[in-house]
């Protein structure tokens, strides 16, 4: 009977109401600004926030990014020894849910003016929301998924192809350069990898001969393998990460698979190579919007961060240089670096970058990487045109 | 709904199915023997399996190499077996430090099931991660460069350098029955029936089933209950063991959490047979290997794992015991 007292309801009607209200509001008060001083042009020791999976299924590719970023630093710091920029990094493992909270406390921190991220597709769909409110610039390295950018969001932008210009130029490759008749597409479910995979499969038509998705996580492929010995195609694309690929590829070619085996940028990795196997890896294509690095890149990689570089380590590099160069410029505040990242014109390691209305790179060559005498050809590509 | 797609592979599918099926056997077996003899969930042996699978890797690498070949199953046999040797000795190992410090403080001590459960969800956590911080561990011992590769790239996926081609042996129904596929599943159902015939016949297994059926009888009839507990989590570790060197010849590459998926689908396999009975979880491997495959073939491979649980539920719902019902407790001599 207590429960239905007026007071009771009241209470809770009110504890109702201020859950509500604390899960709605994003608020700065909570933050802290890092720097002590408040005088007019001492150093305000900046910092970029790196989004992403560092540890989890995907964390080599997290690693592979915030070593970029942290070479970029590297670089800047030397020049500019009396106020260091960091980074700080937010180990989301790629999951979009682990990544909504971290967003949150990255808007909260005043000293972050920057981000380079989120890794992965997903969480920037699930991310982009709360950065878009409180305004914080976004360059992303490797999110390549194209409803980012037709969401609005127009502090969002990212140095890597979309999946549209690099599934189309997959399908283009498999069409034109491979002159495949039937062609069999699978993907792994993910924002990514589906992603991908369909916007190949559209522009492949009725060239498709079947479809089929794994999950991410699985190792054993027979029942794709029989379905696509018995489609009859004489080429398969997949759309998703190298751990599955590399697997696929090496179950395909043990059941006797003779086709062109082909996959994007998220299975362009040696471990690709490892997972398959040399003997089934041979001969592989993964594309990936990225050009090979300079060849001093991966030793001054290696030499700040002992390891070589990988997939992404060029662009997570070039996206945090575009933000010290604002920083440079003197521009920090969240809506001048916005505009001077939109205004942006010039040459990465990853390539040119210039960013159109929506934050897409303008200019963006897919690469064919090949995998040849059982090692991933990272030094000559060929573009697809 | 493919239907047509099963009909016309239906031979490949389901052989394939088997010789996957064996291996979640021969791991269902390690979650059954622990839960007839202590009614405790093992959750950790997934992890068992994993490390298995790890050391068959690390033979491979450091016999052979980091080079990537392939070679036929027949030149590959005496590698393996000292990875099988291997494989076992280090699951067994970790199976029973498992024993000794996740459980057996518990069991001491009289705690709830449930206490002990939780325990071992948090070991299964931590020989997970354990694995993926294997580099920072041997960095600890200044070991880092010595040990690189073996420990590098602690979290990503980690093959065995030397990939084993199958080769097809004869056909059934226009499917070419592959070496591997005979290995696999004929390694299994061997292992499987000497681990029956030692619970059915030896002195040791008499115990095992005797402290299943009732612990306190037993110890009244003179049998070392922590002794058969430890045989008991040495017996599924060795088998996990042999399931991880036949999962690493099929499939060839693991990663720190590759035990937990290939875990709750073996754990499932047990439960489904009868949880506590051996055959059972033979049975329980080999169907739900099978109608993984026949599922992905019907609805689609997205579907896969809808299809196992769902499978499960109906079996259950029908037979609440487990296809084979009767427990480990209950075997007659």
């Amino acid at each position: 009977m207590i429960r239905n007292t007026p007071s009771w309801r009241i209470a809770a009607a009110a504890v109702a109401a201020g859950l509500t209200l604390a899960a709605c509001g994003t608020t700065n008060d909570s933050s802290n600004s890092s720097s002590g001083s408040s005088g007019g042009s001492s150093c305000q020791n900046y910092k970029l926030a790196y989004l992403g999976a560092t540890t989890g299924d995907y964390g080599a590719l997290g690693q592979n990014m915030v070593g970029g970023i942290k070479l970029a630093l590297d670089e800047y710091n030397k020049d500019h020894s009396d106020c260091k920029v960091d980074v700080q990094v937010f180990d989301s493992q790629g999951n979009p849910e682990k990544a909504t909270p971290l967003a949150t406390q990255i808007v909260g921190d005043d000293s972050i003016v920057g981000l380079v991220g989120p890794g992965f597709s997903g969480e920037s769909l699930a991310t982009g929301k709360t950065f878009a409110e409180a305004g914080l610039p976004v360059i992303s390295p490797s999110a390549t998924q194209v409803s980012i950018t037709q969401q609005g969001w127009s502090n969002w932008h990212r140095v890597i192809g979309n999946d549209a210009g690099q599934g189309a130029a997959d399908a283009k490759y498999l069409t034109d350069t491979a002159n495949a008749k039937k062609v069999f597409v699978a993907d792994d479910g993910s924002d990514y990898g589906k992603g991908l995979a369909d916007v190949v499969k559209q522009t492949l038509g009725s060239t498709v001969v079947d479809t089929d998705t794994v999950s991410t996580g699985q190792t054993d492929f027979s029942a794709t393998v029989t379905k696509v010995k018995s489609s009859g195609a004489d080429a398969f694309f997949y759309g998703g990460y190298y751990a599955e690929a590399g697997l696929l590829a090496k179950q395909l070619r043990q059941a006797g698979f003779t086709g062109l085996f082909m996959s994007g940028d998220g299975s362009e990795d040696p471990a690709f190579v490892q997972a398959a196997g040399a003997q089934a890896a041979n001969g592989a294509i993964l594309s990936a919007p990225a050009a090979p690095a300079p060849a001093d890149f991966n030793s001054k990689y290696k030499a700040v961060n002992g390891s070589d570089s990988g997939l992404y380590s060029t662009q997570a590099y070039d996206a945090a240089n575009i933000f010290l160069a604002g920083l440079d410029a003197g521009k920090a505040d969240p809506q001048a670096l916005n505009d001077f990242i939109g205004s942006y014109s010039g040459d990465g390691v990853s390539g040119p970058i210039a960013f159109d209305s929506k934050g897409d790179v303008k200019e963006s060559t897919i690469w064919a990487y090949t995998v040849k005498n059982g090692k991933l050809d990272t030094e000559n590509p060929t573009p697809i045109k | 709904m493919n239907f047509a797609f099963l009909f016309n592979n239906f031979a490949e599918l389901t052989i394939t199915g088997l010789t996957l099926g064996a291996v979640y056997a021969l791991v269902a077996l390690g979650y059954t023997m622990v839960y007839g003899v202590l009614q405790l969930i093992n959750f950790a042996h997934s992890e068992v399996f994993m490390f298995g699978t790890f050391a068959v890797a690390w033979v491979v690498v450091f016999f052979h190499g980091t080079s990537s070949v392939s070679q036929s199953l027949g030149s590959t046999l005496g590698l393996m077996a000292i990875a099988l040797v291997a494989a076992m000795i280090t699951s067994a190992l970790i199976a029973l430090l498992l024993e000794r410090v996740a459980y057996r403080p518990l069991i001491n001590r009289g705690a709830p099931k449930l206490i002990i459960l939780i325990s071992a969800i948090g070991a299964s956590f931590s020989l997970a991660e354990i694995m993926g911080l294997r580099d920072r561990i041997v960095g600890w011992f200044g070991l880092r460069d010595n040990l690189a590769v073996y420990v590098n790239q602690a979290r990503n996926v980690y093959s065995s350098p030397v990939t084993i081609d199958p080769k097809p042996l004869f056909t059934i129904g226009g499917y070419g029955v592959t070496d591997v596929d005979v290995l696999v599943l004929g390694s299994a159902l061997l292992m499987m029936f000497a681990l029956d015939q030692f619970v059915r016949r030896s002195r040791a297994g008499r115990g095992i089933r005797a402290v299943a059926q009732d612990p306190e009888s037993a110890a009244l009839m003179g049998v070392n209950s922590n002794r058969v507990i430890q045989l008991t989590f040495l017996l599924g570790g060795l088998m996990a063991g042999a399931a991880a060197t036949l999962y690493m010849i099929r499939i060839g590459s693991t990663r720190q959490n590759a035990g937990f998926i290939f875990g709750v689908k073996a754990f499932t396999a047990a439960v489904m047979g009868g949880i506590g009975n051996l055959r059972g979880a033979l049975l329980g491997g080999l169907v739900l290997g099978v109608f993984e495959n026949w599922g992905s073939a019907v609805f689609g491979t997205e579907w896969k794992d809808v299809v196992a649980f769902v499978l499960l539920v109906l079996v259950l719902l029908v037979r609440p015991q487990g296809l084979l019902g009767e427990a480990l407790g209950k075997a007659r001599a």
